[in-house]
């Protein structure tokens, strides 16, 4: 039985493993027994080179994956026991995920993209819930392009309405996957400065994955991972 | 606190999913309505020949008669009970009689739960005489008013006015030709033998039409008491005929009776066993044509939604990860699977629609008039888009389970 219990933290991973093929003689451990604490309102970079599994955490983060062992609390309940459903739910309400190729359904607007978490959960948008799509849209200054299919908007443009999304339940963590991986520097700049800006406005949490470490200095905390292991987790000094 | 509405969001982006793959949408719901145009216009079609020929074979037949049971030679003395024996007997001529105390049976029969008509007759063989033409005919003595509700004897009117007063006739359309007879004329029944004739005249009220060429050539009937008369069997009938609500219950109806009295008893499926044959096979093979056409619009659905399923899996995956559970993915392609079957269904009714209209117009028999009469009924249209539908949401069932089944992780990294 899951039993939340108080905590400050937002997430606990203690001694967490990932192998695929369990069972297979390719059996392969990606994640060797991490620990990591994230609290509300921090802004982490998840950093590490490619194939250190910093995309495997964050779907293990995110709710996407399960883990092979370990413990994983969020926001106090421990999620490792939930079934499907349970774990959908607790995506749904608890975390905003932005990804790196935006993931933006191309048949709906802007706006539509904006309030889909809301109509999954209630099958109807309110006319308080568009205002609240339309005021985070306009936040991440797209309150010209609200009603523009993904395909007329620019990859910044795009990666600005996943943000919207992400935010648009108000989810106490946002996990981003490379958010600026697929854009130009200008681009880069403009969606990272606009997550910062989100946090410090919304006092949101962020777990942010990147290669960029022009923009992991730009963080509060940042974890590298190598080989499956946390190598470095160190606050910025400022 | 704002209520959930069922569907909503499965609704929203199954229409979407359609919306987006347009051509696709298109060419299959095109497929589904062409489907749906064959089964409902071959049901249609069907119904309307059967229902055409049922009408032109009862139109001058009962549902159900009761006769005589035919004479039989009996022995000349009992079998020994431990003897075999073997018999060579010729069959007896069959003399007309009457069946015993009909004027008992003829309520106990109207008090049948299915029978809605019964009318005693008089049937035997005579000559029309006018002139110089001799003709033999089908005599056949009933009341009118009970014969109408067996046979719609009214309905079949072509010249004159049905009535059946004593001294009048009602004849058949060819024997009036054949006699030179016409509304208001006379002619003579002739029965009996050559040496003793029992002769009377009746006036002909009406011509009427069978439907049957040899029935308009022969049949002449006149009132119960004429014919009791004429055939030698006063106060006498040789018959009842029977009509049922539900035609088809006739053959059980007249095994039922056939167990309750010594009579002759036949239905008109068992005088006509070779039409019924031809129906039956008529309706399996239309049967296994809608069947058969069904599934190709099942598979059809189920490959298009495949397809999608492959094509939207990064929308499958992004939707799970933003909190849409397996049960409402599964419900996006159970609505879409339903929406092209509504769809298809509504289109293909209408085209099923045109063609009738068509089949109406335009097909037409060497006398131009149309063949028969076929209607789309308003039942049939509901029940093939019903079934269409429900085989829509069917042939989405494989897609949508596996679209429900797809990791959200695995689907995002494709």
């Amino acid at each position: 039985m899951n039993q939340a219990v108080p905590s400050s933290a937002l997430i606990e991973l203690n001694d967490v493993r990932k192998s695929y093929n369990v069972g297979l003689p390719n059996e392969a451990e990606v994640l060797h027994g991490l620990n990591l604490r994230v609290d509300c309102g921090e802004f982490i970079a998840l950093i590490g080179p490619s194939g250190s599994g910093k995309s495997t955490l964050l779907n293990i983060v995110g709710l996407l994956e399960r883990m092979t062992s370990g413990s994983y609390r969020l926001q106090g309940e421990a999620v490792q026991g939930l079934d499907d459903a349970g774990l959908t739910l607790r995506r749904r309400m608890t975390l905003g995920f932005v990804f790196q190729f935006h993931h933006l359904l191309p048949a709906f607007s802007a706006l539509e993209n904006v309030t889909l978490p809301v109509l999954m959960g209630e099958g109807r948008i309110g006319a308080k819930q568009i205002a609240h799509a339309r005021d985070l849209l306009s936040a991440v200054g797209l309150a010209k392009a609200m009603d523009k299919r993904p395909s007329e908007l620019s990859g910044g443009m795009q990666q600005r309405v996943a943000i919207a999304r992400a935010l648009v339940m108000d989810p106490p963590l946002v996990l981003a996957d490379e958010p600026t991986g697929n854009l130009d520097t200008a681009s880069s700049d403009e969606v990272f400065v606009l997550l910062r800006r989100m946090h410090a406005e919304r006092g949101t949490s962020f777990v942010v994955v990147t290669h960029d470490p022009r923009l992991a200095a730009r963080c509060d905390r940042t974890v590298e991972l190598i080989d499956g292991r946390i190598a470095h987790d160190e606050a910025a000094r400022r | 606190m704002a209520t959930t509405r069922w569907l909503g969001f499965e609704m929203r982006v199954a229409l979407r999913f359609l919306r987006e793959g347009r051509m696709q949408t298109l060419l299959i719901i095109a497929g589904v309505a062409a489907g749906v145009a064959v089964v409902a216009f071959i049901s249609a079609l069907i119904s309307g020949l059967q229902g055409n020929t049922l009408t032109k074979t009862l139109g001058a037949q009962a549902h159900i008669t009761l006769r005589v049971p035919d004479d039989v030679v009996t022995p000349a003395w009992p079998h020994a009970q431990d003897a075999s024996s073997i018999t060579d007997t010729q069959a007896r001529a069959q003399r007309l009689r009457s069946v015993a105390n009909w004027q008992a049976l003829l309520p106990l029969l109207e008090h049948q739960g299915a029978v809605t008509a019964v009318s005693p007759l008089v049937a035997g063989s005579a000559l029309a005489l006018r002139g110089e033409a001799i003709v033999g005919i089908a005599l056949t003595g009933v009341d009118l008013d009970r014969y109408d509700r067996i046979i719609s004897l009214r309905s079949k009117v072509v010249s004159g006015t049905a009535r059946l007063e004593p001294g009048e006739a009602i004849i058949g359309r060819d024997l009036a030709a054949d006699l030179g007879v016409r509304v208001g004329d006379r002619i003579t029944l002739q029965t009996g033998t050559a040496s003793s004739p029992v002769t009377d005249s009746a006036r002909v009220t009406a011509l009427v039409d069978l439907g049957v060429k040899d029935l308009n050539k022969r049949t002449v009937i006149v009132p119960l008491r004429a014919a009791q008369s004429l055939l030698g069997l006063p106060g006498g009938a040789t018959g009842l005929d029977l009509t049922v609500a539900d035609v088809w219950s006739a053959r059980e109806l007249a095994q039922t009776l056939r167990e309750q009295y010594p009579y002759k008893i036949e239905s008109w499926q068992e005088n006509n066993a070779q039409l019924v044959s031809a129906l039956n096979a008529q309706t399996v093979a239309t049967t296994l044509i809608r069947g058969v056409v069904l599934i190709v619009v099942v598979l059809g659905i189920a490959s298009v939604l495949v397809v999608s399923v492959v094509q939207k899996r990064r929308e499958i995956g992004i939707l799970r990860a933003m909190g849409a559970t397996r049960a409402q993915i599964l419900r996006v392609f159970l609505v879409q699977g339903a929406v092209v079957g509504a769809i298809g269904s509504v289109l293909g009714i209408a085209l099923a629609s045109a063609m009738v209209w068509l089949f109406t117009h335009f097909v037409r028999g060497s006398d131009g008039l149309p063949l028969f009469i076929i209607v789309l009924s308003a039942s049939t249209a509901l029940r093939v888009a019903l079934l269409t539908t429900v085989c829509g949401v069917l042939a989405a069932i494989a897609p949508a389970r596996s679209a429900a089944a797809m990791d959200p992780a695995q689907a995002i990294r494709i």
